[in-house]
C-alpha cells in the first residue's frame, strides 16, 4: 500500500493575517463605529474615530515592526508538555493541541532575527490569541533563546508583552519562567546590549512582573491594560468599583512606570531610533 | 499539651494524645499502675502520627503550610538569630510590615536576613497585611539585600506568604516592577544567597525572595503558580474544587523536588512545624548553615553565573 503514502510534503494552510473575524466590515469595540476592514488593516488594526488599539496577532506585529522579509524565526520546534498530567475541565494536553491548530504557533510567542530599517535586532513577539499569552516552559525557553541570540550576535532586544499572566497547567514551572527570563536579563544588561519592553493590551500577571518591567526602555501601546493582579480580583479584595482608567497604560505613565505612550503607527519609528541612541548608531539618512 | 486549632486529619493523633495525658495524670494522682497502658498508646500514637504524615494529601498539605500555629519568620529569628538587628523601610515610600529584614549572626555567620511576615491574630494580620506585601516590602528586602552584598554578608530569606497583595495602592505604586527588579537583582547578587519556603509560597509574591543559590522547602511547605483556591475558580470555574486544584497543582516539596524546582527539602518534627518549633528551627539552621558553607566556599563570579544558570534549565518541553 505504500503508493498511498504521501511523498511529498502536505499542504500548509496560509498563515492567518489577522485574528480579526472575516467580512467586509467591523465594528470597534470601543466606540461602536462600523469600519470598512481594508481602513482598519491599512491603520495597523488602530480604529480611525477613537483611536481605540485593537489586539493583533504576533503575525501582524511582526509585519509592522520589521523590514519586509528580514525575519528569521527561531524555537518555532519546541513543544508544550504536559508533564504534569494536568486536568480542569479540559486536559492540558488538548488545550495545547487545540491552540496550535487554531493559530498555527507552536507557543504563545514569536521569537527570532530581523531589522528594523536596516538596524539588526532580536525580537520577542507575545500572542495574546495563543492561549491567553500564557508563559509556560516553551515560552520561557524560546524567550531565552533570542536573549542568547542576541548575546551571541550583538543585537538591542524588543520583547512584546501580550499576556494574561503564567500558564497554570505548569505550576510552579510556569513561575519559574519568570526567574529564568529575568536571570538571563542581567547578562543581557553586563553586555551593554539595549532591551526595550513594549507593553500592549494586556501585559498582567507575571509577565507584568518580570521582564516586561525589566526594559532599558518601557514603552506601551495606548490604553493597554498593564498591571499585577488582574482588576477582578483587585475588585473583590477591596470591595468597590475601580476608577476610570486604572491600570491603563496613561495610569502607568503617569505613575512613573512606563517612559512613553506610542500609538502603533509609531512603533517602528521610534523602537528604531530608541536603539540608534542606545547604541551609538547616526541618524539614518533622510530620503 | 493542649492544641486548640487541631486540622481534621489530626484530629485521631489528637485524641490519643489526650488520652495518654489522662492516664499519664491518673497514674500520678493515685499511684495507679497503668504503665502497660501507657505504653500501648504511646506506641499507637506513634503509629497513627506515622500513618497519617507518611501519606499526606496535596490539600492536607496545604492545610498544614497554613496551619494557624506554625513558626513564622519572627520564630525562627528569635531561636537562628538571637542577635537579630531589624531594619526598616524602603527608602523611597514607606515600611511594610509584612515583610521582615535585618542582620544577625547564625551559628556564628554574619547574614542579612528577610522573610515574610504573617500575624498570629486577628489584630497582628492586620498590622502584617496578613503576610501579603506591597512595593514597598520588596524595595525594602532588596535594599537590605544589596547592603549585605555591599559588606559581603550572605543574604538568606524565609518564604511564607498567600501572594503579593493586589490593591489599589500596590498597582499605582508598582507593584509589578517591585517584583520584576527584586528577581533581576537578586540573580545576580554578588553574595551567596539561600531562601527557605517555611510555610506558602505564593507565587510572585513568593519568588520575588526566592531567587537564590539554594531553595530549600520546609516538608510541609507549599510554593505555587496560583493558590488552589485561584486556580479552583479561574480553571475548574467552581471555587469549591480548591482540593482538585490542590493536588493537580503538584505544589508540594515532593513533587517540586522531583521537578528540580527547590534544591532540597527540609524535614520538620513529625506531626509537623507547628507541633515543635524549637525542633523545626533547629532542623532549619542545621540545612541553611550546610547550604551557606557549602557557598561561601565559592568563587562569587562563579557562584553568580551557577545561579543564572540554574534557573535558565528550568523548563519542561519537547524539543522536536
Amino acid at each position: 500500500m505504500n503508493w498511498f503514502r504521501r511523498s511529498q510534503p502536505a499542504i500548509k494552510p496560509a498563515e492567518k493575517k489577522s485574528s480579526v473575524p472575516d467580512g467586509l466590515w467591523l465594528k470597534c469595540k470601543k466606540c461602536g463605529t462600523i469600519l470598512y476592514r481594508k481602513e482598519v488593516e491599512a491603520n495597523q488594526h488602530v480604529c480611525h474615530n477613537c483611536n481605540f488599539h485593537m489586539r493583533i496577532s504576533s503575525r501582524v506585529y511582526r509585519d509592522i515592526l520589521l523590514d519586509e522579509g528580514s525575519f528569521k524565526e527561531i524555537g518555532g520546534e519546541l513543544r508544550s508538555k504536559d508533564f504534569l498530567k494536568f486536568r480542569d475541565t479540559e486536559d492540558y494536553h488538548k488545550r495545547i493541541r487545540h491552540y496550535e491548530k487554531r493559530t498555527g504557533m507552536n507557543d504563545a510567542v514569536l521569537c527570532g532575527s530581523g531589522t528594523m530599517d536596516g538596524l539588526p535586532v532580536a525580537v520577542a513577539l507575545m500572542d495574546f490569541f495563543h492561549f491567553g499569552g500564557s508563559v509556560g516552559s516553551v515560552v520561557g525557553e524560546k524567550i531565552a533563546q533570542v536573549i542568547r541570540l542576541a548575546l551571541e550576535e550583538k543585537r538591542p532586544l524588543l520583547i512584546l508583552s501580550a499576556s494574561g499572566g503564567m500558564r497554570m497547567q505548569e505550576s510552579t514551572m510556569s513561575l519559574m519562567q519568570m526567574a529564568k527570563v529575568s536571570a538571563l536579563l542581567t547578562r543581557l544588561a553586563d553586555a551593554k546590549l539595549p532591551f526595550i519592553s513594549l507593553l500592549t493590551d494586556p501585559t498582567t500577571g507575571g509577565t507584568s512582573a518580570s521582564y516586561a518591567m525589566l526594559g532599558d526602555v518601557i514603552l506601551a501601546e495606548p490604553g493597554a491594560l498593564i498591571g499585577f493582579a488582574g482588576p477582578r480580583v483587585i475588585k473583590q479584595t477591596i470591595g468597590e468599583d475601580l476608577p476610570e482608567g486604572f491600570q491603563r497604560a496613561e495610569f502607568l505613565l503617569e505613575h512613573g512606570f512606563v517612559d512613553r505612550i506610542v500609538a502603533r503607527p509609531e512603533l517602528k519609528q521610534t523602537i528604531g531610533e530608541l536603539f540608534r541612541l542606545l547604541q551609538g548608531v547616526p541618524a539614518p539618512e533622510k530620503v | 499539651m493542649a492544641i486548640q486549632t487541631a486540622l481534621d486529619f489530626e484530629q485521631p493523633i489528637v485524641e490519643i494524645e489526650r488520652k495518654l495525658g489522662e492516664m499519664r495524670a491518673l497514674s500520678d494522682g493515685t499511684g495507679l499502675k497503668a504503665d502497660g497502658e501507657i505504653a500501648r498508646l504511646e506506641k499507637k500514637l506513634e503509629q497513627v502520627r506515622e500513618q497519617t504524615f507518611s501519606k499526606l494529601s496535596g490539600w492536607q498539605t496545604v492545610q498544614l503550610a497554613r496551619h494557624p500555629r506554625r513558626p513564622y519568620t519572627l520564630d525562627y529569628i528569635e531561636r537562628l538569630m538571637p542577635d537579630f538587628v531589624e531594619l526598616h523601610g524602603d527608602r523611597a515610600y514607606g515600611d511594610d510590615h509584612s515583610i521582615v529584614a535585618g542582620l544577625g549572626r547564625i551559628g556564628g555567620v554574619h547574614a542579612a536576613l528577610i522573610g515574610h511576615q504573617k500575624g498570629r491574630d486577628t489584630k497582628d494580620n492586620i498590622y502584617r497585611n496578613f503576610g501579603m506585601p506591597q512595593p514597598e516590602g520588596y524595595r525594602k528586602a532588596l535594599r537590605v539585600m544589596q547592603t549585605a552584598e555591599r559588606f559581603g554578608l550572605p543574604v538568606i530569606t524565609l518564604v511564607d506568604t498567600p501572594g503579593a497583595f493586589p490593591g489599589l495602592g500596590a498597582e499605582a505604586r508598582g507593584q509589578a516592577e517591585a517584583i520584576a527588579r527584586n528577581l533581576f537583582e537578586m540573580a545576580r547578587l554578588k553574595v551567596p544567597v539561600v531562601s527557605v519556603v517555611i510555610g506558602e509560597g505564593g507565587s510572585g509574591g513568593a519568588l520575588a525572595l526566592a531567587v537564590a543559590d539554594r531553595v530549600l522547602m520546609l516538608r510541609h511547605a507549599i510554593y505555587s503558580v496560583i493558590s488552589p483556591e485561584g486556580c479552583a475558580s479561574i480553571l475548574f470555574r467552581d471555587a469549591s474544587r480548591a482540593q482538585d486544584a490542590a493536588e493537580a497543582l503538584k505544589l508540594t516539596a515532593g513533587s517540586l523536588s522531583e521537578l528540580g524546582i527547590i534544591d532540597a527539602i527540609v524535614d520538620e518534627p513529625l506531626g509537623g512545624a507547628h507541633r515543635d518549633w524549637d525542633g523545626a528551627a533547629s532542623s532549619l539552621e542545621k540545612a541553611v548553615l550546610s547550604a551557606l558553607e557549602e557557598l561561601l566556599g565559592q568563587d562569587p563570579q562563579e557562584r553568580v553565573a551557577a545561579r543564572i544558570a540554574k534557573f535558565e534549565r528550568m523548563g519542561i518541553f519537547d524539543a522536536d
